[in-house]
């Protein structure tokens, strides 16, 4: 059997604590190809973050593995590099040098100063960022900080980009904007994105597949839904298009309908 | 005895401006000086106030309590020049006040570094955070002049029994708030620091002191309050010089009005000792840090 690039295999979850178990998540198989944007959807505690962050590496699997490029995932590392839902910037530094810091530690012995000072630049440029770059988070709004977030992520040439609810914060038009950016990233980079969001309008419109998992505790995948629509996918364009319509009420008679199944 | 003369300026510390520059030349020029006199004037008026009332209290009796008019009387000269020196005890408030700060600024800088070590390590290693808390909060509660005996049988001397008691009264609340900062920094910044791969040694400077700033200067800020109430009380037993072994002496030579002046000096130190602490932190966490 090939493996894909990015594979979940028979992943469960159990969190103990004293005498008291909760089985998280069960049997969770995965499979995700090289340049594929998969999205995770699902209910509030249905256990997609804690699958995010057994993929970073941050919480161990209890059972199964996670297998990216032929490598099992024990700890985490900037290869599966994750955009948090709080932006999680650091205060202290600016903009500049929050992404500086990442990649200083990424590219150390690999870049010269010189050329790690224009690749931060650079991916500031990505998400349109470099007129802020010497604000401190505190000073800039909610959307910029995520988009901080995103060109941190970048800027570290992960193999896998991890997205947890990164809108899930914003309101609805600075949301809009921010999806419109990732998906002009996504057509130029081609990364492989895994990403949570609670959103059915956003999975359908950024995904190639989207996961779809059942209640927890005990939260394994539903179904699985390829989103076939031509990219690049335009908000206005795609809105009216019975796939996107289709696939739309399908993830919402999947969230709705059976959610008691 | 004599005493070496500091080589420093007294003006240093207090001249620090904490108010931003005005924007424009006379716009900002007014907005300043009406900002000043709301500042300055509600304190000003209390004083008065309470100078006024005092002076009635008190009148010209000569026993108790002196009243200011009396105190500008027989202390005059103590107040319009703290800078003389006639050798011995007999020198301006000034160089007691001195003797008293630089004792402060060696014990209080011995137990902002080890308050930090040690505040990091019982705040990052969960036993020996079960292991020393109990007995830090047991000690911290130990009075300051409780520990100068046992300092000076010790070290039989009183100069380093006095840099202990500063020590071990200003110690406590830097290594709690410290630790307290360390088990407070956000889950997300630890997930960046792994997700980074930082090394332990990167972490510390680059993620756990920055997070931790603002709380190590609460513990900094109330630490140089402590060393300062207890170097006063531990100079009036130890003697010598200092400012608090010169208001017991001024106490044995009934010089009360001398005494009053001494508390005013005491007080205005402590004041700007605590603010000089607050704009240190200010300037370290550059403002952005979260308080």
């Amino acid at each position: 059997m090939a493996k894909a690039y990015l594979s979940i295999e028979g992943v469960g979850v159990t969190f103990q604590k004293g005498a008291s178990k909760s089985e998280v998540l069960r049997d969770i198989d995965l499979q995700v190809d090289q340049g594929e944007f998969v999205s995770l959807i699902g209910h509030s505690g249905c256990g997609k973050s804690t699958l995010l962050n057994v993929v970073a590496g941050l919480i161990p699997a209890t059972t199964g593995a996670v297998i990216l490029d032929r490598e099992a995932v024990e700890a985490p590392g900037p290869e599966r590099a994750v955009v948090f839902q709080n932006h999680s910037l650091l205060p202290w530094l600016s903009v500049q040098e929050n992404v500086r810091l990442a990649v200083d530690k990424v590219f150390a012995g690999k870049k010269s100063a010189a050329e790690r000072r224009d690749w931060t630049l650079h991916n500031l440029d990505l998400v349109k960022m470099t007129q802020a770059r010497d604000k401190r988070p505190s000073e800039i709004s909610g959307g910029m900080k995520q988009r901080v977030g995103i060109a941190r992520v970048l800027a570290m040439q992960p193999k896998v980009l991890l997205l947890d609810e990164p809108f899930g914060a914003l309101d609805a038009l600075t949301r809009a904007h921010l999806q419109d950016s990732v998906m002009e990233i996504q057509t130029a980079l081609r990364n492989t994105v895994l990403m949570i969001t609670h959103d059915v309008d956003e999975a359908v419109l950024l995904s190639d597949r989207i996961v779809m998992m059942t209640n927890g505790p005990r939260a394994t995948i539903g179904d699985i839904l390829a989103v076939d629509l031509a990219r690049p996918r335009d908000r206005l364009a795609v809105a009216g298009n019975p796939t996107y319509v289709g696939t739309r009420a399908s993830v919402i008679e999947f969230l709705y309908a059976r959610r008691a199944a | 005895m004599s005493f070496p003369k500091p080589a420093f300026t007294p003006s240093e510390p207090i001249a620090v401006d904490l108010r931003e520059p005005p924007p424009g030349p006379f716009a900002g020029l007014a907005r300043r000086a009406s900002a000043t006199a709301a500042a300055v004037l509600p304190p000003a008026l209390t004083l008065l106030i309470i100078l006024v009332v005092w002076q009635l209290l008190c009148g010209d009796s000569y026993e108790g309590l002196p009243s200011p008019s009396r105190i500008w009387s027989e202390s005059r000269e103590l107040i319009v020049d703290p800078f003389f020196d006639r050798g011995g005890v007999d020198k301006g408030l000034f160089w007691h006040i001195l003797t008293s700060l630089r004792r402060v600024a060696l014990g209080f800088s011995i137990s902002a570094v080890c308050g930090v070590l040690l505040g990091v390590l019982i705040g990052a290693n969960r036993w020996a955070h079960r292991g020393l808390d109990p007995i830090f909060q047991v000690l911290r509660t130990v009075p300051p002049l409780a520990w100068l005996p046992i300092s000076l049988a010790a070290f039989h001397e009183a100069n380093p029994s006095a840099l202990f008691v500063i020590f071990v009264t200003s110690i406590w609340p830097i290594i709690i708030n410290t630790a307290v900062g360390v088990r407070n920094i956000p889950e997300d910044y630890v997930n960046v620091a792994r997700v980074l791969r930082l090394s332990p040694a990167e972490y510390v400077f680059k993620i756990l002191l920055p997070a931790t700033t603002p709380y190590i200067f609460t513990g900094l800020r109330i630490g140089v309050g402590m060393s300062w109430l207890a170097i006063v009380a531990s100079e009036m037993l130890l003697g010598g010089v200092g400012v608090g072994f010169f208001i017991w002496d001024q106490y044995n030579a009934s010089r009360i009005s001398d005494i009053v002046v001494a508390l005013a000096w005491v007080g205005l130190t402590g004041f700007f000792l605590d603010r000089i602490v607050a704009l240190a932190g200010r300037i370290v966490s550059r403002g952005s840090a979260l308080s």
